[in-house]
């Protein structure tokens, strides 16, 4: 028994036989099996529509599932979405403070875990800045140390740096991998960019198109910390033609 | 964020001082060819010079020219602030109704549009039943003209909330209250902004034409102006009057323009 009940701890993100049905009638989701333990960054590829991003919000709560299991602590989740959805009429300290705000901290504490999650995403100078005056790639910074405050166990990133331009991105990887180490969070990445995903994470999973299902799971051995030039590395090129390869399936 | 080039000083004053010095000239024109009779065109349509010489001056008397004007434009002044202020709190009260829930909306929005299409004016015996004639009564219209701006700015912009502002605050499981307080409200800023920007014109308008109807109570500069209308041997003073609530006016627009757009100007991003 002691075994069964830490193995239920270590996990992250357990989900069993999910499916989604959609009101008008649209199968979004159909049994897909999830499992994410502490520790591990997992990073979900697929073709557009295939309902990645539904398979977060369904895991964050903002949707429920039509049948199947979802066991998660949803006290302690970091949610990272695909535009930095900052509030335009507070400075970065105070975006950076919302969900400690919300979850009823009290402000000396607040102020202190924003100041160190700034440090952590090197806004540090920009704290009295507004969202308008930075930049795409200081917003997502923002955004990111926003979801930090609180020292969730899962993050949950949709897509956060499809809108940026590459060399942003790389950087925002490197960053996001150094943090990953450091923080100690689970991850469940959705991105478009086999690359990105490969880059990242643990394990990439491949969906397949609408319904949505999990039909292909490569392990991704490099280890931590990885140097930025591995995305240049033949073995790293080599996982990423057999994650193209499924995903070509997966749009058939 | 495209940037306009901003026209130099000298054209964005000289322009519309042009256009006031054509809108003059036609005055006396249309003045000078239109009556044969100089004592009766004085009565019907003064030259604008005599509208200063003896509508405005002299600018210190108690009883003739500017002071009198300015006595009663206080009144007007208060009615209107007063006014402006009653519109804007009940205006983001009822939006604020509105956007807690759909039936709400559908029970009452209706009734907002018909307060912005009943011809308040033809409604006064009705208001004067209910409201009197005094200050009351005045601050009823005022609210009745300036209130639809403000309920419909607000409601468009608690209603324009950023649909993942609104997925962040759910997964913080924030109650209704913090939703309204600390996203939809902020949201809605910008376009309450315009929305009492819009009101403060009407405001004035409403503030001037109550004292068209209602005689009872302190009076304001449109009581002055509805009594100098019955001799038209006072229409410079009739005009003088109405210059300065024009005037008032621009002031008012001027005025709260300038403390709306500061009031967002640090974060919003007009685009």
């Amino acid at each position: 028994m002691p075994l069964t009940a830490d193995k239920m701890s270590d996990s992250a993100l357990r989900m069993a036989n999910i499916s989604l049905t959609f009101a008008d009638g649209t199968q979004a989701l159909e049994n897909l099996n999830l499992n994410i333990q502490s520790g591990e960054f997992v990073s979900i590829v697929g073709p557009s529509g295939c309902g990645k991003s539904t398979l977060l919000r369904l895991a964050s709560g903002l949707l429920a599932q039509t049948q199947g299991l979802c066991d998660v602590d949803r006290t302690s989740l970091g949610y990272v979405f695909q535009d930095p959805t900052l509030l335009p009429w507070r400075t970065v300290r105070r975006n950076v403070e919302l969900n400690a705000e919300l979850a009823g901290m009290d402000k000396p504490s607040r102020q202190k875990a924003a100041d160190t999650a700034i440090d952590l995403v090197n806004l540090t100078g920009y704290e009295d800045k507004y969202p308008k005056q930075l930049s795409g790639g200081m917003k997502m910074r923002c955004s990111l140390a926003r979801a930090l405050v609180l020292q969730p166990n899962l993050f949950l990133f949709d897509e956060p740096f499809a809108a940026l331009d590459e060399i942003t991105r790389e950087h925002l990887n490197d960053e996001l991998l150094h943090l990953f180490q450091n923080q100690h969070f689970a991850s469940l990445f959705i991105t478009h960019s086999i690359q990105e995903a490969v880059f990242l994470s643990t394990r990439v999973l491949v969906m397949s198109a609408r319904p949505g299902r999990i039909i292909a799971e490569h392990a991704v051995d490099f280890p931590y910390p990885r140097h930025p030039d591995i995305r240049y590395q033949s073995d790293f090129a080599e996982i990423c033609g057999k994650i193209s390869a499924d995903l070509k399936v997966a749009h058939s | 964020m495209s940037r306009i080039r901003r026209p130099s000083l000298r054209f964005s004053t000289l322009l519309p001082m042009a256009t006031f010095a054509s809108f003059i000239a036609l005055w006396y024109l249309y003045a000078t060819f239109n009556y044969d009779n100089p004592v009766q065109r004085r009565n019907a349509l003064p030259y604008p010079h005599e509208i200063v010489t003896d509508g405005f001056m002299p600018v210190t008397d108690k009883v003739n020219g500017l002071r009198p004007i300015l006595g009663y434009m206080w009144p007007t002044v208060k009615v209107t602030i007063l006014g402006l202020s009653i519109a804007i709190l009940l205006g983001i009260a009822l939006a604020v109704l509105m956007n807690l829930s759909r039936s709400v909306e559908r029970a009452l929005f209706p009734y907002a549009v018909v307060l912005q299409t009943v011809p308040i004016l033809a409604i006064t015996p009705l208001l004067t039943q209910l409201f009197g004639e005094e200050l009351g009564v005045r601050l009823v219209v005022t609210v009745l003209i300036a209130i639809f701006p403000v309920i419909t700015n607000t409601l468009f912009g608690l209603q324009s909330t950023d649909q993942m502002h609104h997925d962040l605050f759910t997964l913080n499981h924030v109650s209704r209250r913090t939703r309204l307080w600390r996203l939809e409200l902020p949201s809605a800023l910008p376009s309450l902004m315009t929305g009492i920007r819009i009101a403060s014109g009407s405001a004035v308008i409403g503030s001037v034409v109550a004292d068209f109807f209602f005689v009872k109570g302190e009076k304001g500069i449109g009581y002055y102006i509805r009594t100098r209308q019955q001799k038209s041997i006072e229409r410079p003073e009739m005009f003088a009057g109405t210059i300065t609530a024009s005037i008032f006016g621009v002031l008012m627009f001027l005025l709260v323009g300038w403390v709306t757009t500061r009031a967002i100007r640090d974060w919003h991003d007009k685009d």
